[in-house]
């Protein structure tokens, strides 16, 4: 079978499959030594939890945060189920519908973590259909062919488990439980991905051609996935990475994510015989990195301000999706309803 | 008398609360929370969202409002009365080493 010699199994293909993901996993608990008090559990890098007193900031950042990425997680099974219908192999299809159910899956453990600091799901999905709060900028961008499959399970997959693996130790326990269950499942995610990208460059030439091209398209916007530079001009004004990274909610600055993910993708690009679109590419000796060229911060936050080629697309689908389920939601309350009523009834007559 | 059917949302939508026994001999264990509108509906959507990868044989979900938990703030007292019977534990009792199956 296809598929079964793909990569070297004893080599991490993703952070979740490094030491970095145990190391994060782990938890030492000293809250018996610790107390309850919130700096103090700060300090000592234990766990809030929903019932601790916490300042208000802290809930508010955790609120936009994690509804973000669980708007993310949600908004992102556009782009792919665009493909499940189109999928060249039943295969490929029951693995892409796999996918897509698992990204709704991340979706509800998020949202549920952040009921648990006093904000109900339905608040939030009113917040992201009338736009008040964001997902992340790459799912605008559109799937033009299968390789972006492809594309997206290997690079924006792989971005986002980079980014992941440090927050199964943010300081919010609920969110970094939830993470620990959705970086186990990115790692299929990124393999697939890979996949699909490592059969189609040893294929016909055409298809070489639309692996190439997708990752061409795909590589710059993962690459901004890690969210603008931590200093110098192009640093976000007004940017929560600071505090965020004082509260134990953030790990790691944007730049050195962004630099390890360079540094992972190039040898596995040069395996699949891709090229990556960047001709500043190369190995720094002198700083043990790959050097990389200038990202494009004007397309960034012209996407994120809402002028990305499907912006509005992804959220009149949701919305539409949303308000077409209606009727299922009812039923199932009226159905409800009448077992309740009819469970009474058959008390009040025993 | 049965009253007119509430255009009720997904708002109302109770929670419930997720535990899962990973294999048989294990005892359940909390996973998570979900909303649903009753407990068949719950064990249903429990089931697509926690044990997509064979996490489970077992699910019990139950109605969030009906949990009874200690307090935090209590916890102090609470768990006093156990602290001080140190004895309560097999390593309490001075024995000599060269008991077989003690």
């Amino acid at each position: 079978m296809y598929g079964n010699d793909v990569i070297d199994p004893n080599e991490p293909l993703n952070a979740a499959e490094t030491d970095a993901y145990d190391a994060a996993a782990a938890h030492d608990d000293q809250r018996a030594v610790v107390g309850d008090d919130f700096d103090a559990l700060i300090a000592a890098d234990q766990r809030i939890e929903p019932r601790d007193a916490m300042p208000d900031k802290y809930r508010e950042t955790l609120i936009r945060q994690i509804a973000q990425h669980a708007h993310s997680e949600i908004i992102g099974m556009q782009p792919e189920g665009n493909w499940i219908t189109r999928a060249p192999s039943l295969r490929r299809k029951a693995i892409l519908i796999a996918k897509v159910q698992d990204e709704a899956g991340h979706g509800l453990y998020l949202y549920s973590a952040a009921e648990t600091l006093g904000i109900d799901r339905q608040e939030l999905l009113e917040r992201l259909h009338d736009g008040r709060q964001k997902y992340s900028s790459i799912f605008n961008y559109p799937t033009l062919t299968w390789a972006d499959c492809g594309a997206i399970g290997w690079l924006v997959d792989g971005a986002a488990i980079m980014n992941q693996v440090p927050l199964c130790r943010c300081s919010y326990g609920p969110y970094a439980r939830a993470m620990i269950r959705v970086c186990k499942e990115e790692s299929f995610h990124q393999r697939q991905g890979f996949e699909i990208l490592w059969n189609l460059m040893r294929g016909t030439e055409s298809q070489q051609a639309m692996a190439q091209d997708a990752a061409d398209r795909w590589w710059w916007p993962a690459l901004a996935m890690f969210g603008p530079p931590d200093t110098g001009e192009a640093a976000a004004k007004g940017g929560h990475t600071e505090q965020s990274m004082a509260w134990g909610i953030k790990r790691f600055a944007n730049d050195d994510l962004r630099q390890k993910f360079v540094d992972m993708m190039v040898p596995q690009a040069e395996k699949l015989g891709i090229v990556l679109p960047d001709p500043e590419l190369r190995w720094n000796d002198e700083r043990g990195h790959y050097d990389f060229g200038d990202i494009d911060w004007d397309e960034f936050w012209q996407v994120l301000r809402g002028d990305g080629p499907c912006n509005a697309e992804r959220i009149s689908h949701r919305s539409r999706a949303h308000e077409e389920g209606t009727w299922v939601r009812e039923a199932a309350n009226a159905y409800a309803a009448k077992q309740a009523t009819r469970e009474k009834q058959k008390e009040s007559a025993a | 008398m049965t009253e007119a059917p509430e255009r009720a949302t997904e708002r109302s939508w109770p929670l419930w609360e997720v535990f899962v026994r990973g294999k048989r001999g294990l005892s359940h264990v909390h996973v998570g929370s979900l909303h649903a509108p009753d407990a068949t509906l719950a064990l249903r959507n429990a089931r697509d969202v926690y044990t997509r990868r064979q996490e489970g044989v077992s699910i019990w979900v139950v109605r969030a409002d009906d949990v009874t938990a200690s307090s935090p703030t209590e916890k102090d007292s609470f768990f006093d009365p156990a602290a001080d019977k140190i004895y309560r534990h097999p390593t309490f009792y001075d024995v000599p080493e060269d008991v077989e199956y003690l």
